[in-house]
């Protein structure tokens, strides 16, 4: 049987957010699931949907061959029979157990010593939560998860805990220790390099809805929605009007200006998404390359945001390309100046707009 | 000095504070965690003792327990005896008269648990009785301690309660503070001089011990 999970769930908060999933993870093919979304899109309910420490007011969840939830039915397991292991947003230790007695709240002393081994939490046996890191406290809060052996690991929000240098840090070896962990997870976040970083496979949600689940990679490069572009961080979604298509290419008119991009077969308003990266400046505005669309602009402002530089550009519509802090200094670019924007026709993406 | 009657208290304000420890950690426990919408009815119901006079509550008691009542009847048929105006008697009157001092401190306890901690209890597939007994209570144990030397010292204490239901029978139900009116009753103002001094060093003791050890214990002062 495949390690799928299949959920479809409606739910009402009492403070009336509705939220209404439906997803469907191969999780046997990526063994590291991203469920990404903005604050209050619903992903931490969702997550305790699947633990079962909340009812859905309907729905299924069905993980492997085995139904954990079926409103329809009757059927209904709780936390203790599902078998998936929870690390919470804070890591939830048990303030009053060491270390070593966290790690062996629900496993055998062996098992217990192992995941310590694995962990590297072997010198810290004896201490008390409150007494080490928030990396630390990760690593146990994992390794006790996982001494449980569960069937499926979910984590909310692992690294908001942590302050920025531990972040980066943790974030490396946390996506070792899930792809290594032989046990399928899903990972909450809201951080775009958190879900490039740690995840095969990912889910958008917004507003309680999963919109779109794939390949990392696909999503972010091709958001099925203007939503989804706009919750994976795509600067530019311009409104566009198909004007030629030839040739396997679509012509499109974008405000005052044009871009060419790939035919997928879509037709009438669509958006543009070209993300601010994929977005190169030049101040040779007429030379040739192999690149097709090269925009003349103006800059309309920039701003420095640490190692990057944000460039606005307006070239018949807005533009946002993200250049690195050297380069818009070796540039000298500054606002009301003319300079070419180039794209590569793969990277403008077209979305069905509706 | 009275030593039986004090004797008598100690041993009531022990067996008191036991049966309560039994009784009111499931029923501090569902206060703490039930969202029944009627619970604030059964929160009045145990809190009734801290407002109502002890007359009011012994006579209630001393009628339900009668042998005329059922609960009495019962009570004569198994073991013989009546308990109005026995050890017994006096015990349960004590349970019902101490029940706000062990179940408030104990579901204020239980209440401060991190909730979070029990669901990661649950998620790691341990059941819910057994993340009470290993998390909750040894969290919470600084709430039980307090709920048992409140629920103590007050029993030591009791008057109106013992003397409705009891009576003052020596060596049976006369306790320290029926001995004390005794004493007054008939002049002994020495007698009473010695055992009041002590209930007043005994409480005293007692309270001080328990604040040091939990600031919030009756909640008569602003945390710290």
């Amino acid at each position: 049987m495949a390690a799928t999970l299949t959920a479809a769930c409606r739910k009402t908060l009492p403070g009336g957010f509705r939220l209404d999933a439906a997803l469907r993870l191969p999780l046997d093919q990526a063994p590291v699931t991203v469920l990404f979304g903005p604050s209050g899109a619903g992903k931490t309910t969702l997550l305790r949907l699947l633990t079962g420490l909340e009812h859905p007011d309907d729905g299924t969840i069905v993980f492997r061959d085995q139904t954990w939830c079926d409103t329809a039915r009757g059927v209904w397991l709780g936390p203790q029979q599902r078998r998936a292991g929870l690390v919470f947003q804070d890591y939830a230790l048990f303030p009053h157990l060491s270390v070593q007695r966290n790690v062996a709240f629900a496993a055998s002393p062996q098992v217990a010593e192992r995941m310590m081994a694995r962990f590297g939490l072997a010198g810290l046996a004896g201490r008390m939560p409150r007494a080490i890191s928030g990396g630390e406290q990760q690593r146990v809060a994992l390794a006790r998860a996982l001494a449980a052996e569960p069937e499926l690991l979910l984590l909310d929000e692992p690294l908001s805990a942590l302050d920025a240098a531990a972040r980066v840090r943790t974030r490396r070896e946390l996506r070792g220790l899930l792809a290594s962990a032989g046990v399928p997870s899903i990972v909450v976040t809201h951080d775009r390099i958190e879900a490039i970083t740690l995840a095969d496979w990912m889910a958008v949600m917004v507003d309680g809805r999963i919109l779109q689940t794939g390949p990392v990679r696909d999503v972010f490069a091709r958001p099925a929605t203007a939503q989804v572009a706009e919750a994976v961080g795509v600067e530019n979604i311009l409104p566009a009007e198909i004007v030629a298509r030839a040739g396997g290419l679509l012509r499109l008119r974008v405000g005052n200006g044009a871009l060419e991009c790939l035919d997928g077969g879509e037709t009438g308003p669509v958006l543009a998404s070209i993300r601010a990266e994929d977005v190169a400046l030049t101040r040779d505005t007429a030379g040739v390359s192999t690149q097709r669309n090269r925009l003349s602009g103006v800059v309309s402002a920039i701003s420095i945001e640490g190692p990057l530089a944000r460039v606005e550009m307006e070239c018949g519509f807005p533009l946002v390309a993200l250049v690195t802090a050297q380069s818009a200094a070796d540039l000298n670019l500054v606002p009301g100046e003319s300079l070419a924007a180039v794209v590569k026709t793969t990277s403008v993406h077209v979305i069905a707009a509706g | 000095m009275d030593w039986q009657a004090i004797g008598l208290s100690l041993r009531l304000a022990l067996a008191t504070t036991l049966v309560l420890q039994l009784l009111g950690m499931p029923l501090a426990w569902w206060v703490a965690f039930s969202r029944r919408r009627w619970k604030f009815l059964v929160e009045a119901v145990v809190a009734l003792p801290l407002v109502l006079p002890p007359t009011v509550l012994g006579f209630y008691v001393l009628v339900a327990i009668g042998p005329r009542s059922p609960v009495g009847a019962l009570y004569a048929r198994l073991t013989g005896g009546l308990l109005p105006f026995s050890f017994t008697g006096l015990l349960v009157a004590s349970v019902l008269y101490s029940m706000p001092f062990t179940v408030q401190p104990m579901a204020a306890a239980f209440g401060a648990v991190d909730r979070k901690l029990l669901e990661a209890s649950w998620c790691l597939g341990i059941s819910r009785a057994s993340t009470f007994r290993r998390v909750v209570i040894p969290l919470a144990r600084p709430g039980i301690a307090t709920a048992a030397i409140l629920s103590f010292a007050h029993t030591v204490g009791e008057f109106g309660v013992v003397l409705m239901v009891g009576g003052n029978i020596a060596g049976v139900t006369r306790t320290v503070s029926i001995s004390i009116y005794d004493q007054t009753q008939s002049l002994d103002y020495a007698g009473a001089w010695h055992t009041s001094l002590l209930l007043v060093a005994f409480s005293f003791v007692v309270l001080a011990l328990t604040y040091s050890w939990q600031r919030r214990a009756w909640m008569l002062w602003p945390p710290r």
